[in-house]
């Protein structure tokens, strides 16, 4: 049995009051282990964006845990999880979020310029990051110059730049064809998961499920069903 | 921290619309506030110009006396009660007034006539040409070369006028530290000759120039002229009554604060709003931030370095554009009074500084109310 990544118990999650309250998680409970990569997946409206944020500690959930390394995410101060985001936890968002005013170089430095490096060597560590990702001769141009593919390659870069233990990836695939996404993510999978690193994805892309070692289901803020796995 | 700073610049000028905008707004601003401001001071100096010229360090004049170009006359006891006074050194008298010049070619010009001490020429300008003894000669006047010098037909050494049917002789050419508030120029003379030569009232004496032997003399020197019943004023002091006579009693304070508050709401407003929209733009990436690890520390910093970056470049655009504009106004224009001072630079910066501020702070509420659960709904 591997370490566990994360921990959460029983999450509860919900938006609006009275009439227009929707209920986005209902006592959801998981483990992401270090070396697995772990789907969310469902139908739109399932609650697996909203697992995904409260999982990396952006959004916090109504009723629940969750422990990274061992310590509850949510009762840290807003700067300690800041921190912990920083240090433990890479992004890599749906519409990639890289900044058009930036250089490739200068958008997957940004995690290391939070972590106090000196620009130069940020930049120098992006240049490293963006030859792992085959973008080398990009580095220089802004994302808006390059493919919807390359852009999602920069946005891993940027994310695994400070060499986060967990990685995060919100529909990887949604602005990708088919061959493009699949490609992106097998290389998630042989490049970046190691023993060390666990990767979640959520996505409702069937196309790329081959890739997962296991697949968490939801429906209507639910865990319904784990593949190639046990339930959590 | 370095780090941050240089992203939040990088954000800043490679938005190069934005950017421009902003620079433009504050620039603007700046340029207005300083131009109104300077053309206040300008004004202000100028009516003060007989102070700033003579440059005695305690004038003794009538109490009713609101500013230097409106003199009300002295007898003659109150100068000699000043030469006796305790911790003077010496005193003497001054006379100012104004007087039509007819020129050669038979038209009229008003000037302004100074007449100076005739023992000492206590308060005489610096000749360009000439020799201030000249100013004995019969008729003697020397002509101060400064924006209304032309009106008097630019004379020369030797140039012939009239002054109340009395011929007048220009002897010297003076420059002195500031032209006059009203258009006219100035012609300096003895004092008994423009008593001689201008129409007077029973009393004569303008002002009473007083030199103390110590500054620690002022004090005693103006307790004992108030016992008289006349007003002892430091040259700052009556500078400062002047131009307090023209802020709060002409209207033209009110006007010219009015132009500058105005000035300030439109860099306000073309700056706020601008820097707004642009943090606006710009959330996404501030949630983006924020969710990879920034916290509101920096990210407020980063809004304060943009605001400031940009605010500080603005100011010294706008300082720019308005000195260039008064130094090439001063040589088309030399009437043209306008000045920049530590006074109006230190009030353009404080004002934006406000702007930064203001500007800062609607962009930092945005930023620190937006949550980084924002990014992943795509």
């Amino acid at each position: 049995m591997t370490a566990i990544a994360i921990q959460a118990t029983d999450l509860g999650k919900s938006f609006g009051v009275g009439d227009a309250k929707t209920v986005a998680l209902h006592d959801v409970s998981l483990e992401a282990r270090f070396g697995e990569m772990l789907y969310i997946v469902g139908p739109s409206g399932s609650g697996k964006t909203t697992l995904l944020s409260v999982l990396s500690g952006v959004l916090r959930p109504d009723a629940g845990t969750v422990s990274v390394d061992g310590n509850d995410i949510w009762s840290l101060s807003p700067d300690r999880l800041a921190e912990l985001r920083l240090h433990k936890i890479g992004f890599v968002f749906q519409d990639f979020h890289l900044f058009p005013r930036l250089t490739t170089a200068e958008n997957v430095a940004i995690p290391l310029i939070l972590k106090r490096e000196p620009w130069d060597q940020a930049i120098g560590k992006a240049h490293e990051y963006l030859e792992i990702v085959g973008l080398t001769k990009r580095a220089d141009l802004p994302p808006v110059k390059l493919s919807g593919g390359e852009q999602q390659r920069v946005a891993i870069a940027r994310a695994m730049a400070a060499q986060p233990e967990i990685l995060v990836m919100d529909e990887p695939t949604a602005s990708l064809d088919g061959d493009t996404g699949h490609s992106i993510v097998t290389f998630v999978k042989n490049e970046i998961l190691n023993e060390k690193r666990c990767v979640i994805v959520v996505t409702h892309d069937s196309r790329i499920y081959d890739l997962a070692t296991r697949i968490l289901k939801m429906e209507d803020g639910h865990l319904v069903s784990v593949e190639n796995g046990e339930v959590s | 921290m370095k780090g941050i700073l240089k992203l939040a610049y990088k954000l800043l000028v490679n938005d190069k619309a934005k950017f421009t905008a902003l620079l433009l707004g504050i620039t603007f601003a700046v340029f207005l506030m300083l131009q109104v401001t300077s053309t206040f001071i300008g004004m202000m100096k100028r009516a003060s110009s007989t102070v700033y010229n003579i440059a005695a360090p305690v004038w003794i004049m009538d109490p009713a006396v609101q500013s230097a170009s409106a003199a009300i006359g002295m007898p003659d006891y109150v100068l000699d009660a000043a030469r006796s006074m305790q911790g003077v050194s010496y005193a003497v008298p001054v006379y100012s007034g104004n007087s039509l010049v007819k020129l050669d070619d038979g038209t009229y010009q008003p000037a302004t006539i100074v007449g100076l001490d005739d023992t000492s020429l206590y308060g005489r300008p610096r000749l360009l040409q000439g020799k201030i003894e000249d100013l004995y000669g019969e008729n003697a006047f020397v002509v101060v070369k400064d924006g209304d010098y032309p009106k008097l037909g630019s004379p020369r050494v030797g140039t012939e006028f009239e002054v109340n049917d009395h011929r007048g002789v220009i002897v010297g050419i003076a420059d002195v530290a500031s032209g006059g508030l009203f258009g006219t120029p100035t012609l300096y003379t003895t004092y008994n000759r423009a008593l001689q030569y201008l129409p007077n009232p029973r009393f004569t004496i303008s002002y009473v120039l007083l030199q103390p032997k110590s500054v620690g003399d002022v004090a005693e020197i103006k307790a004992q002229v108030k016992a008289m019943g006349y007003l002892a004023l430091t040259k700052d002091e009556f500078i400062g009554r002047t131009s307090s006579f023209y802020m709060w009693q002409t209207g033209m304070g009110i006007n010219i604060m009015i132009v500058a508050v105005m000035s300030f709401i439109v860099g306000l407003s073309i700056s706020g709003q601008t820097f707004y929209t642009f943090v606006l733009e710009n959330i996404d990436k501030f949630a983006a931030l924020k969710a990879m690890g920034a916290n509101n520390r920096e990210l407020v910093l980063m809004i304060l370095s943009q605001a400031g970056f940009t605010s500080l470049i603005g100011y010294g655009l706008g300082v720019g554009l308005c000195s260039l504009m008064i130094t090439v106004a001063k040589t088309r224009l030399p009437s043209f009074a306008s000045e920049i001072s530590f006074v109006n630079l230190g009030l353009g910066l404080f004002m934006v500084v406000i702007i930064a501020a203001v500007s800062s702070y609607f962009g930092v509420r945005r930023v620190l109310n937006v949550e980084p659960f924002q990014v992943f709904r795509g």
